[in-house]
């Protein structure tokens, strides 16, 4: 039995805001189903007692002190910018 | 059917640390677009956050002052949504173990106080602010405010009118004063404000469909926001209709809100653990030393104020409600002994010139010293009590001490005998006709002889000696 | 020594521009020539500007510390930021991208005087195992341009194993530094999690990335480690813990040395790669190291819990790519009129940002390649709400498990010995097609990174068809010093890293 199906992999790609094709819609569904196929091994394994792992460190409070640093001159990162507006970055209009 | 409201605040604090919560950038607010960035406040492809050591001390610092519950370790988690002025597609949040739970503030209502839940405090960054073109098709993206510390505290729903929120607002509010740790100003976005409210019937227990209102400007906004609410949800439940899960926006101009989006569309934010930051240890050292550093909170002080100069409830309330104000009364107080008419100055004058001219406490200096000087001259005479409301505006204004300002204008009152004598003897001689009258019996006389005194001096002589010295020259005359 | 100063390693090198007998621009100028006659057909730099090297090379020469790594050109993969120099990913996404700051890595190798050769082939956003995902097209195998150099640190091991850079920095999220260094037959070291800073480095995985060397021999791989590792204060994951003396640690006896030999599943497993690794085992007995076996509970998992650690990390950390700042953006009105974009989708509909969302989505679909959006959409479901219980927390807990195995084995042993990869070198293309193939194939490096331990792939012999097998070892955090001696104590008692591959020998 499918794990995921083509309109969930839609919704999901809706999230991630990724637009797929329609045949990239139906070959990804079809592989993810494969690939979370493979990974239903992992509920075999008992857990319960088991905490996560986020970090394999053992570190901790790693702070910085509140000092101020020099800042990028704007210039410097708004030429990287795909569209610009004076000192500002441009996107496409927003209504609220 | 009668309903009652539930309502919850969530309030975002900017804290006024030096730097921003991940990087050196300056925190402050009114930089030209773009200018106080740099890669990782950014979030430009490979930078990481480092956490910024202060901020997280302010953090346990307003727990402690809410009397919250400290996370043993606390963690940053992800939260992801899109948005052209979130730069790394997600914010660094906290989820499941936030800083503190479980606090609570004790808000005035009236002679009493009411008890408030806070159910959370975490901390987060900044997002950017987007400006939109009025004409082009366009908006645009100013990131200066993107890392920004923020505290994000959450109210439980244990407020029951937009009365009581707006309370709980003004008490949050100068709890952070008295903490130091916010500029706490709305029109900045220093202080931030999102309501959530659900009708019940009275006397039942469960909760209503919950709606969300956002871009509430100012406390009054919060508090009109809910009572148009209420209103709004009223009528449509006793009309038979139902209410279903929303987040909706104030328009202030059209003093209503309006739809904004729906449960369906709600957002799913796939929290997981920041794995660019490592975990953080609130251990007891930590907390005792924060807990030391702690000032007298309002609560604190206007009970003790009450107390120890027997200023009524409310005024107390009121001189606590800023740390400034209440600074400023009880410095007055240690120079000038007099509770009650230094309260009345700082609580009538001193606020009623701050409203008039839309300012916070800590905007306009008043200095201690020149409230109990203005006091002393009134006391002594050397001023009237009209020409001290008028002088103190000139304090303010020119930011100067009283006793400075009498003596560059020559304000002083008359109260020399012999210059009152003098000034009497003219006026009777140059009156005959009014002193006969006076002779006559006419009260009036007086009034008018007193008034002649007062213009002839340029309103310098103190007109209650005046008034005596005329009587005992009209008599023996 | 004029013709082949490429080829050899960089210790001997320093050596002979420490005493003068060497020339470090006849060095640059020797590199740039194999860069021009043998990059276009391996393609282990995405592009190179010899112009842009040679002024470097004047000024490194002019004006660089004579540090350890002086006049010594080292290529670093394409997802590590040169300030300046245009930084990709090999990926359309970030085309132009020139980042203004460096990583902590290549402060690290410029102080020592290094001169950085950017743009080392790679994986897009190093996802995969072949350098095939490039955008700007595969690396080729030195040894056979047929088979791919592994990945996805591919360009990196290329350009060491065919002479078109003395040493080299990859990343290793899953095995994309000892893989590819395998294939190539070369030496490729993935540090402890944390012993490297990773400011800079573009983010796979957050919590499994780090930056490592690909070098000759083992000696370089010392070399390079000791100017990387390091605490960084830009870096909150990066450790405090001392850097010990990589270099001077190297000794030839494997005296009492215990090398525990794990039970794991050889499904897959190539018999002549089983066999050079049993080869090399009874080698390190006559060095005298002693066999301990260990168990590494849930190993076989770890490809399972890899891939849902990984990519739940990867949707997050590529979620910025979004066209606002820099980078590819989609022209509006040139929609594709896929699904889910905008309204009329089965998709949630938007209700009043559509030309944004639109410009979000049409970005991201042609910003991104195949195994990008895979790896995207795989990641955003498994954070999605209702399944990150089944698949990231379990995957978090397996990982504990994972964890917890290595530590109870490293309480017998010193090293752990396994192959690096199940196969040599695959050819071009055979994979491709089939994702979850592709990702098995990195079952014998996975572990090590979801442990955080270091793990190093030496030269241990050659297929019938004269494709390099890797030996991989492994020791427990911090003790590369350890890992490193063993490495040098079997190399040195071997002679596969002599043996260079073909197409540099032209």
């Amino acid at each position: 039995m499918a794990v995921v199906n083509q309109q969930e992999v839609e919704q999901v790609a809706f999230l991630a805001r990724l637009a797929l094709a329609e045949a990239e819609a139906a070959k990804l569904a079809s592989q993810l189903d494969q690939i979370l196929q493979y990974v239903q091994q992992l509920q075999a394994i008992p857990t319960d007692e088991v905490k996560p792992t986020s970090h394999v460190l053992a570190l901790s409070n790693i702070t910085r002190p509140d000092q101020r640093q020099p800042c990028v001159p704007p210039e410097d990162v708004l030429r990287l910018a795909p569209e610009r507006h004076n000192q500002f970055f441009k996107v496409p209009k927003i209504i609220e | 059917m009668d309903y009652e409201p539930v309502i919850g605040l969530e309030v975002h604090v900017q804290l006024a640390t030096a730097s921003k919560l991940f990087c050196g950038c300056p925190a402050a607010f009114g930089a030209s677009p773009n200018s106080q960035t740099c890669p990782v406040c950014l979030g430009l492809p490979g930078t990481l956050p480092v956490l910024n050591q202060r901020a997280f001390e302010w953090g346990v610092k307003v727990a402690l002052a809410f009397d919250c519950q400290l996370a043993c370790v606390m963690k940053f988690d992800r939260k992801h949504y899109f948005y052209p002025d979130l730069p790394k597609g997600f914010q660094i949040s906290q989820y499941d173990q936030p800083l503190s739970q479980h606090g609570h503030l004790d808000i005035a209502l009236g002679p009493s106080t009411k008890r408030i839940g806070i159910t959370r405090i975490h901390m987060e960054e900044d997002a950017g602010k987007l400006l939109h073109d009025p004409v082009q098709p366009a908006s645009y993206v100013d990131f200066n405010r993107a890392g920004v510390p923020l505290l994000e505290i959450v109210s439980d729903p244990d407020v029951r009118s937009p009365e009581e929120a707006y309370q709980y607002l003004l008490d949050l509010k100068a709890v952070l004063g008295y903490l130091k740790v916010s500029t706490c100003n709305m029109e900045e976005g220093s202080l931030r404000c999102d309501a959530n409210i659900s009708l019940r019937q009275v006397g039942t227990t469960a909760f209503g469909a919950k709606i969300e209102i956002k871009n509430l400007n100012s406390f009054k906004a919060v508090k009109a926001a809910l009572d148009h609410e209420v209103h709004r949800q009223t009528s449509l439940l006793q009309q038979g209709g139902t209410l279903a899960q929303q987040t909706r926006l104030w328009d202030a101009k059209a003093e209503a809100t309006e739809l904004m989006r729906t449960k369906e569309e709600a957002s799913d934010y796939r929290y997981f653990p920041e794995p660019d930051l490592v975990p953080f240890v609130i251990d007891q050292a930590l907390v005792e030393r924060i807990r030391r550093e702690l000032p007298e909170l309002p609560a604190q002080r206007c009970a003790r104020l009450a107390k120890a100069y027997g200023v009524s409830p409310y005024d107390a309330q009121v001189l606590t409600q800023h740390p400034s104000l209440a600074e400023l009364f009880e410095g007055a107080l240690r120079l000038y002994p007099h509770p009650k008419p230094v309260a009345n100055w700082v609580m009538g004058e001193f606020l009623g010139y701050l409203n008039a001219n839309g300012k916070e406490p800590d905007e306009v200096q008043l200095r201690p010293e020149w409230l109990a000087h203005l006091l002393e001259a009134i006391d002594k005479g050397t001023i009237s009590g009209t020409m001290a409301k008028e002088l103190f505006v000139d304090v303010l204004a020119h930011q100067r001490d009283p006793n400075v300002l009498i003596e560059e204008r020559g304000l002083r009152q008359i109260v020399d005998e012999a210059a009152l004598n003098q000034l009497a003897e003219a006026v009777i001689a140059g009156h005959p006709e009014s002193v006969k009258d006076y002779q006559k019996g006419k009260a009036n006389a007086l009034m008018y002889l007193v008034g002649q005194c007062m213009r002839h001096s340029d309103g310098k002589a103190n007109p209650r000696q005046v008034t005596e010295v005329l009587k005992k020259k009209l008599e023996t005359a | 020594m004029s013709e082949s100063l490429c080829r050899l390693p960089i210790h001997q090198l320093r050596q002979a521009i420490e005493r003068g007998t060497c020339d470090p621009r006849e060095l640059v100028h020797q590199l740039l020539d194999h860069i021009t006659q043998r990059n276009p057909s391996l393609s282990a730099y995405m592009t190179v500007d010899p112009e842009r090297l040679k002024r470097q090379l004047e000024e490194r020469v002019q004006h660089g510390p004579r540090g350890r790594l002086f006049g010594i050109p080292i290529t670093v993969k394409d997802n590590l930021c040169v300030t300046g120099e245009e930084t990709t990913c090999a990926s359309r996404m970030l085309t132009g991208f020139r980042p203004p700051y460096s990583a902590t890595v290549i402060e690290r190798l410029r102080a020592e005087g290094a001169i950085i050769i950017p743009r080392a082939n790679m994986d897009e956003f190093a996802f995969g195992s072949s350098t095939e995902t490039s955008h700007f097209g595969p690396t080729k195998n030195p040894r056979d341009p047929e088979r791919v150099p592994g990945g996805s640190s591919g360009g990196s091991a290329a350009a060491v194993a065919s002479d078109l850079a003395l040493g080299a920095l990859g990343t290793d999220t899953g095995g994309s530094i000892r893989q590819p260094a395998a294939f190539c037959g070369v030496v490729g070291l993935k540090p402890t999690y944390g012993r490297v800073s990773r400011y800079g480095l573009i983010a796979f995985a957050s919590s499994l990335d780090q930056i490592g060397p690909i070098t000759k021999d083992v000696t370089d791989c010392a070399l390079l480690l000791s100017v990387i590792a390091g605490h960084d204060p830009k870096d909150s994951t990066s450790a405090p813990t001392k850097v010990d003396d990589y270099v001077g640690g190297l000794s030839p006896s494997l005296q009492g040395v215990r090398i525990g030999l794990p039970a794991f599943s050889d499904k897959g497993l190539d018999e002549m790669v089983r066999e050079r690794v049993g080869e090399a085992l009874k080698t390190l007995w006559r060095l005298g190291a002693r066999p301990v076996e260990v168990a590494l509970p849930h190993i076989d998992q770890s490809i399972a819990t890899y891939y849902i650690i990984a990519t739940a990390e990867a949707s997050s950390n590529l979620a910025r790519y979004d066209g606002v700042q820099y980078g590819y953006r989609a022209q509006e009105g040139k929609g594709q009129g896929a699904r889910g974009e905008g309204e009329g989708s089965r998709s949630p509909k938007p209700t009043a940002q559509n030309a944004l969302i639109a410009m979000y989505q049409r970005t991201r679909q042609e910003g991104f390649g195949e195994e990008a959006k895979r790896r995207i959409i795989l990641g955003t479901y498994v954070l999605s709400r209702g399944y990150y219980d089944a698949y990231y927390l379990k995957g978090l807990k397996v990982r504990t498990l994972i964890k917890q195995g290595f530590d109870e084995a490293f309480k017998r042993c010193d090293v752990i010995v396994m192959p690096t990869s199940p196969t040599a070198a695959f050819r071009l293309g055979e994979k491709l097609d089939d994702p979850l193939q592709m990702y098995l194939s990195d079952i014998y490096t996975i572990s090590a990174n979801l442990a955080g331990v270091p793990a190093v792939s030496v030269p241990c012999g050659f297929t019938s068809n004269d494709q390099p097998v890797g030996l991989q070892l492994l020791a427990n955090t911090f003790e590369e010093a350890k890992l490193l001696q063993v490495a040098y104590a079997y190399e040195q008692s071997t002679e596969w890293h002599h043996r260079k591959p073909v197409i540099s020998e032209q």
